[in-house]
């Protein structure tokens, strides 16, 4: 669904993507984790089209992405500038779908309808700073939904929550990815997150950045934030990512697997 | 309760008009008539009219009518025109980059220096006070507006372009309300700028309105006239203003609960 | 990048006066009303040589000056006052929101009243109009100071006069800065209203309305270039002088401009 093969960036002489290739399937949920720095906003924002890479091919569907492609949302890290303070949560989620050509009281259904999935139907009136940051990043997570993408991309979304709404928000991700069986590309510096929400994990070097490994997750589709992280597959895996991240090669027994 | 706050809050605007009026009942200078003369003055030139135009005299629709008709058509005016012209240069480095050093003359230039030159070109009256304040004003909007256009959040723009929003849209659900809080500076620094002019003009220009009669009450010797105008442009002012920062309260409800929450 | 800047904004004057040119000899409009580009720049030139009016230039010049200095002397102690004794500046709001709205140019038939001497008139015009930026500013500056550091100084046993000077003062003045520099446009605009108002003898104001009255329009214009060019760069110089002196200042917004 998502081809990246040998993608190059740089920002002037400083080049920060070094030939990175990753693919994720229909449906697939992929983290990529790398250091902070190493090019993983650049790396979605080529996907994203937001920028022009230097070098390499984006493919989605088979097609080369030249301007921002219409089947794919964008969830951003830093939530207080993710939602226009100036308009309700339902109209900041029912905007988007204009482009979708629907009427407005259609727009209106559409809206409320991904607020109840995301579990906040009763704050479709509220503004942005009226809510919480994790209440906040529900609605963008919403906004996507509301859109229907085929590919949902989502730079560090819990990085600035405090942790418990974190372990929420990573619940409603898996919940609804699967739900609308969106493929779906999750950037994040966090580890634990990665291995727990991800069924691969793509781990970057630092920059110049190249692919280190990519994992995949045998833990099933079904989650829990307790049982899962107690598995030994998942300690494993999390020793692993953690061992590559800080810059270490990859060991043979996990990748025998692959 | 309220009203002893507003007592404790207000007890040296009474006390100021009681000094005021002993000392120039002692000094007895006729530059300086007591306020209650004035007041009488005030009265009898707006407020002794017919109820049915709810008091207001033939000399108040002739001295507050043309002025406040011009002030508004002249703001309304430049805030068109500003507010047009600036998101169009804040949302274009480039023309920024060329319009820039004209911008910064045109904005330096004291626009009362060009009343003058106006009446030269448009002929006494109406269009050339138009022109005083529009030229006048349009610059802290102007200013402001690009301003607000050019530093709209990355992010927020980047949403726009993901979402695929049209070229309207762009403009009327992001641009424009984010660079709103900076707008409105603008059009409040604007209001009192054209109230100022408006005045300059009529004074050097006009033949009706309140700056004229200003300036022909100080002529004829009629001091209380003079003071009377002076209280009820103040008033104008203060009530211009209120009625603007109340206006901006309501549109700008989000961009004040935005800043004290995050 | 600086470089591109700077040719596009050569670019962009030098369109604007080719483009005024054309328009000017197509004839559309009367030049005896809109003169063309190249005479107003002609007239600007000539304006260089003309004793009267660099007289006059110095005489609005002057006015401007004497009248900012008196403002800052008066308004900046009239502010810090005001900042650090709240019971006063409670006291004495209702009167400040009283008469700040009024239009500062409606004082000037008053004025003419009360000074014979022009000089001394629109001197006090400005300092009656310039004084409101710079209180409010100084004001609102003070109020604003970080309490943290205030109590800092006041547990290290300063007394309350040098908590004003040594922190107060200080983190104020960038504020108080950005006050006068507005009173300073705010000052020009009052000179030139009260020379065209109450006449005289000697200012740009003046000379502008004589060479109306003899239908100079390209003296008129150009004495107005010149007058945008001075403000232009006493505004740049304002700027710079607050860049050196608070370097250290983060440059922060909203405050009044
Ligand atoms: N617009 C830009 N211009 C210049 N350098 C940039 C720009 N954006 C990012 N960089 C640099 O590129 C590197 C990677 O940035 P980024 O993709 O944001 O990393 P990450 O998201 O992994 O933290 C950083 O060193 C950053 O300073
Ligand atoms: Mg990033």
């Amino acid at each position: 669904m998502l081809e990246i093969t040998d993608l190059v960036h740089s920002y002037g002489s400083h080049r920060v993507l070094d030939g990175v290739s990753i693919r994720a399937a229909e449906g697939e949920l992929v983290c990529v984790v790398g250091p902070s720095g190493c090019g993983k906003s650049t790396l979605l924002r080529s996907v994203a089209g937001l920028i022009r890479p230097t070098g390499g091919r984006v493919l989605i569907d088979g097609r080369p992405v030249e301007r921002i492609p219409d089947n794919l949302a964008v969830v951003f890290q830093d939530y207080s500038r993710s939602l226009y303070p100036w308009m309700t949560a339902a109209n900041n989620v029912a905007l988007p779908l204009r482009r979708r050509g629907l009427d407005r009281r259609r727009r209106r259904e559409a809206a409320m309808a991904a607020l109840d999935q995301v579990g906040l139907a009763d704050a479709a009136e509220k503004y942005p700073w009226e809510m919480s940051g994790g209440m906040q990043q529900r609605v963008s997570i919403a906004r996507a939904l509301a859109y229907r993408p085929s590919l949902l991309l989502m730079d560090e979304p819990f990085g600035s929550v405090d942790a418990q709404t974190r372990e929420d928000l990573e619940d409603l991700v898996l919940r609804v990815c699967a739900h609308h069986g969106m493929t779906t590309l999750l950037i994040t510096h966090d580890i634990d997150e990665s291995v727990y929400v991800g069924d691969r994990v793509i781990v970057l070097t630092r920059s110049p950045t190249r692919v280190a490994a990519d994992l995949p997750v045998d833990l099933g589709r079904s989650r829990d934030q307790i049982a899962t992280r107690q598995l030994g597959a998942f300690v494993r895996l999390r020793a692993e990512v953690g061992r590559l991240v800080r810059g270490g090669s990859p060991t043979p027994t996990v990748l025998e697997k692959h | 309760m309220n009203a002893i706050r507003a007592v404790g809050r207000l007890w040296l605007v009474p006390v100021t008009l009681v000094a005021w009026e002993i000392a120039t009942r002692v000094a007895e200078q006729p530059f300086f008539p007591p306020p209650s003369a004035t007041l009488v003055r005030m009265g009898e030139m707006w407020l002794s009219g017919p109820p049915s135009r709810l008091l207001l005299t033939e000399q108040a629709m002739s001295d507050f009518g043309p002025s406040l008709a011009r002030l508004f058509a002249g703001w309304a005016l430049a805030a068109v025109i500003g507010v047009a012209a600036g998101v169009a240069i804040g949302c274009s480095t480039r023309l920024s980059d060329y319009l820039d050093p004209l911008i910064h003359l045109g904005r330096a230039v004291p626009p009362p220096l060009l009343v003058p030159f106006f009446l030269a070109l448009l002929k006494l009256g109406t269009p050339a006070q138009l022109a005083t304040i529009v030229f006048g004003i349009i610059w802290p909007i102007l200013v402001n507006t690009i301003d607000g256009a050019r530093t709209v959040d990355r992010q927020h723009l980047e949403t726009a372009r993901i979402f695929g929003f049209s070229t309207v849209q762009r403009l009327t659900r992001v641009i424009v309300p984010a660079a709103m809080p900076k707008i409105f500076a603008g059009l409040r620094l604007a209001l009192s700028l054209a109230l100022i002019l408006l005045i300059v003009a009529e004074i050097f220009a006009g033949s009706g309105g309140l700056g004229y009669r200003l300036l022909s009450a100080q002529r004829t010797y009629l001091y209380a006239d003079m003071w009377g105008c002076l209280v009820v442009l103040g008033l104008l002012g203060y009530l211009l203003n209120s009625a603007f920062l109340l206006l901006e309260r309501r549109v700008l409800a989000w961009h004040r609960n935005a800043r004290q929450t995050t | 990048m600086e470089h591109a800047r700077v040719l596009r904004g050569v670019a962009g004057v030098a369109g604007f006066l080719a483009a005024a040119e054309i328009v000017g000899a197509t004839g559309l409009i009367d030049d005896r009303f809109l003169p063309r580009m190249s005479a107003i720049l002609r007239g600007a030139a000539e304006l260089l040589a003309d004793q009267e009016f660099l007289a006059d230039a110095r005489a609005t010049l002057a006015a401007w000056g004497l009248g900012l200095l008196l403002t800052v002397a008066v308004a900046v102690p009239a502010g810090l006052a005001l900042g650090a004794l709240p019971p006063v500046e409670r006291a004495v709001r209702p009167l400040i929101e009283f008469l700040r709205p009024i239009p500062s140019v409606a004082v000037v038939p008053l004025a003419i009243l009360l000074f014979s001497d022009n000089l001394h008139l629109r001197v006090a015009v400005v300092v009656y109009a310039a004084s409101w930026p710079i209180v409010i500013n100084t004001i609102y500056a003070l109020r604003d100071v970080d309490p943290l550091a205030k109590e800092t100084l006041r547990s290290f046993g300063f007394g309350p006069m040098s908590v004003l000077l040594r922190v107060a003062l200080p983190s104020a003045a960038p504020f108080i800065a950005t006050g006068i520099r507005v009173a300073a446009g705010t000052a020009i605009i009052l000179v030139i209203s009260a020379e065209l108002l109450a006449g005289g003898a000697e200012g740009v104001g003046i000379y502008i309305m004589e060479a109306a009255s003899g239908n100079r329009m390209d003296l008129m214009l150009g004495a107005t270039l010149w007058a945008g060019l001075f403000g232009v760069l006493s505004n740049s110089a304002l700027v710079a002088v607050e860049r050196r002196l608070f370097r250290w200042h983060d440059a922060r917004a909203g405050v009044a401009r």
